[in-house]
C-alpha cells in the first residue's frame, strides 16, 4: 500500500549483452544494436547438436573487470551481481570514504531466476570423473540463488537484511517491489534492490527448446529476437545484472545525492492459469499494470510509455498488448527491449526498469528491434525504427515470470 | 623429496592461486587466518591442492592445527 513516501533512485548499475555498464548498454539501445550473436564456439555448444545456436552473452566479460580470485570464489551470476551493484553504489556517490547511510539501515534485495545452475553442472561433472576431493568447499555458495544478494551484502556491507526474491523472469522487478515496502515501512534507509542471471548453458537451453520457447533463427542472429512482430518464433536467452540504488526521498535530500526518478507505485499478481503459458486474456497481467498505476497515486492516462516485457514468445507479446490497453487505454507508446538484448531471465526486470527511468529522465524511447510486420493483434503504437523522443511524466515497466508471476512497476519523473 | 625451502615456495603459490595474496607475502612466520585472512574455505582448497602437489595426506584434524605456514610446512615435510 502506498503510504505516501516519497522512494527515489539515486544510482543506476548494469552488465549487459549491450554493454559492460549502464551509458554503453543505453547507447546501444538507442543505436539500435543486438546482443544476439552466434554461440557455436561454447564447449557444451560443440558438444550437443542443440537447435539453437544463439544467445546474447555479456559483452564484456566479468573476467575482465574482477580479480582473479574475486571470480573463482563467484558464480557467473554472483559476478554480474557484483559488478552492477559496484556501479550502482559509485553512481549514487556512496563510494566515498565518508559512509553515508548506517550498516543496519542498508539492505540488499537481488533476484534471480535460476541462480548458479552452471556451478551445479560443472561440480556435479567433477564429482562423477574426479570425485569429492576435486568438488569447491564454494560449490554451496555459489549455486545458492540467495548468493548474488549475499556477495552485494557483503561487498557493501550491508547489515539491515539480505533478500532474495524468486519469481522466474519477473525476479528483478519484484525486488525492486521488495525494496519498496521495506523503505515504506521504514526497517531500512537504503536499499540496493535488482536481478542477476548468468545461465547460458547447455540444459537450460535445451530444457527452453524443449518448452519451445526459444527462437531458432540461427542464421540471423540479430533479428531472432522480434517481439510483437508477426514472425516471432521464441526468445533469445541473455545474461546480465540491473541494479539500483533507492532510498527515501528525504533521506536521498539529506545526504544530497542526485536523484534519478521515482518508483512511485508497483502491482504484483499471479495467474493461477497455467505453469509456464500466460492468461491468453492477459487478466493477471492487466490486474498487476492498473494496481502499480494505482499504488503511484496516477491515472492510466498520466502513463505515456510501457516498458513491455515482450519476449517474442508467439504466446506472450499479444497477451501483454492486449493487458496493457485494458489497464490504460490506447494511449501508452510501446517498446520491448528483449529485442536488442535478448532475455535477461531473473534479471531482465531490473535491467529494463533502468532503461524505463532513463526514457522517462532523457525523454526518448529506444526502438523496438526487428518489427518488420506488426502482430494484428497488438493494437498499439509500438517505437520502431528510430528511437522516438518523447516528454513522459510516468511510465510502466511489465515483468511477468514462468509461474504466472506477474509485476508491473510505476516510475515517474523527479 | 623437497626441502622446507622448496615447500615453502610451492605453498606460496598454491596459497596465491587460492587466495589471490602475493607469493612473496606468503612467509613462514604469517598465519593463515590472522595474517593472510584467509578462511575456513579457502584452507580446504589449500589443503587439496597441497595434498596433490606434495603427495601428502592432510586431515581434517590436522588441518586445524596448521595455523602458520611453516605448520604447513614443517606438517608437509615431515609426512612427505
Amino acid at each position: 500500500m502506498n503510504t505516501g513516501i516519497d522512494i527515489v533512485v539515486t544510482g543506476l548499475g548494469a552488465t549487459t549483452p549491450l554493454g559492460g555498464d549502464v551509458t554503453s548498454t543505453w547507447e546501444a539501445l538507442l543505436a539500435g544494436r543486438s546482443g544476439v550473436r552466434r554461440i557455436d564456439h561454447f564447449a557444451w555448444a560443440r558438444r550437443h547438436d542443440l537447435p539453437v545456436k544463439i544467445a546474447a552473452p555479456l559483452a564484456v566479460a566479468p573476467a575482465e573487470v574482477l580479480t582473479r580470485v574475486q571470480a573463482r570464489r563467484m558464480d557467473r551470476c554472483e559476478q554480474v551481481a557484483v559488478i552492477a551493484a559496484r556501479e550502482a553504489w559509485a553512481h549514487a556517490g556512496l563510494d566515498s570514504d565518508e559512509p553515508q547511510v548506517e550498516p543496519e539501515r542498508l539492505a540488499v534485495v537481488i533476484g534471480t531466476g535460476i541462480g548458479g545452475a552452471v556451478t551445479l553442472l560443472d561440480q556435479d561433472d567433477l564429482l562423477e570423473t574426479d570425485g569429492l576431493r576435486k568438488i569447491s568447499p564454494l560449490t554451496v555458495p555459489m549455486l545458492m540463488p540467495n548468493g548474488p544478494a549475499a556477495y552485494v551484502g557483503l561487498e557493501l556491507g550491508a547489515r539491515g537484511g539480505v533478500h532474495a526474491p524468486v519469481s522466474a523472469c519477473a525476479s528483478g522487478a519484484e525486488a525492486l517491489t521488495w525494496a519498496v515496502r521495506l523503505l515504506r515501512a521504514g526497517e531500512v534507509d537504503m536499499v540496493v534492490a535488482g536481478g542477476a542471471e548468468a545461465c547460458i548453458t547447455g540444459i537450460t537451453v535445451a530444457g527452453f527448446v524443449q518448452a519451445r520457447t526459444l527462437s531458432q533463427r540461427n542464421d540471423e542472429p540479430e533479428k531472432a529476437s522480434r517481439p510483437f512482430d508477426a514472425k516471432r518464433d521464441g526468445f533469445v536467452l541473455g545474461e546480465g545484472a540491473g541494479i539500483l540504488v533507492l532510498e527515501r526521498a528525504e533521506f536521498a535530500a539529506a545526504r544530497g545525492a542526485r536523484v534519478h526518478g521515482r518508483l512511485s507505485g508497483f502491482g504484483i499478481t499471479s495467474d493461477a492459469y497455467h505453469i509456464t503459458g500466460p492468461d491468453p486474456e492477459g487478466g493477471g497481467q492487466s490486474r498487476a499494470i492498473t494496481a502499480a498505476v494505482r499504488d503511484a497515486g496516477l491515472d492510466g492516462s498520466d502513463v505515456g510509455h510501457v516498458n513491455c516485457h515482450a519476449t517474442s514468445t508467439v504466446a506472450g507479446d499479444v497477451g501483454e498488448a492486449r493487458a496493457v490497453r485494458k489497464a490504460l487505454g490506447d494511449h501508452p507508446v510501446l517498446t520491448a527491449p528483449k529485442s536488442a538484448l535478448g532475455h535477461l531471465v531473473g534479471a531482465a526486470g531490473a535491467v529494463e526498469s533502468i532503461i524505463t527511468l532513463l526514457s522517462i529522465s532523457e525523454g526518448i524511447v529506444p526502438a523496438s528491434l526487428n518489427i518488420d510486420d506488426l502482430d494484428p493483434g497488438v493494437e498499439l503504437d509500438v517505437v520502431v525504427g528510430e528511437p522516438r523522443k518523447i516528454d513522459l511524466t510516468a511510465a510502466v515497466c511489465d515483468s511477468f515470470g514462468f509461474g504466472g508471476h506477474n509485476v508491473a512497476v510505476a516510475f515517474t519523473k523527479v | 623429496m623437497a626441502d622446507n625451502t622448496e615447500i615453502l615456495t610451492d605453498l606460496a603459490l598454491i596459497v596465491e592461486e587460492v587466495a589471490g595474496i602475493d607469493h612473496a607475502d606468503v612467509t613462514a612466520e604469517k598465519s593463515f587466518v590472522d595474517d593472510l585472512d584467509i578462511d575456513s574455505l579457502s584452507m580446504v582448497e589449500i589443503a587439496v591442492q597441497a595434498e596433490d602437489k606434495f603427495g601428502v595426506k592432510i586431515p581434517d584434524d590436522q588441518l586445524a592445527e596448521l595455523k602458520t605456514v611453516r605448520d604447513a610446512v614443517d606438517y608437509i615435510a615431515k609426512n612427505q
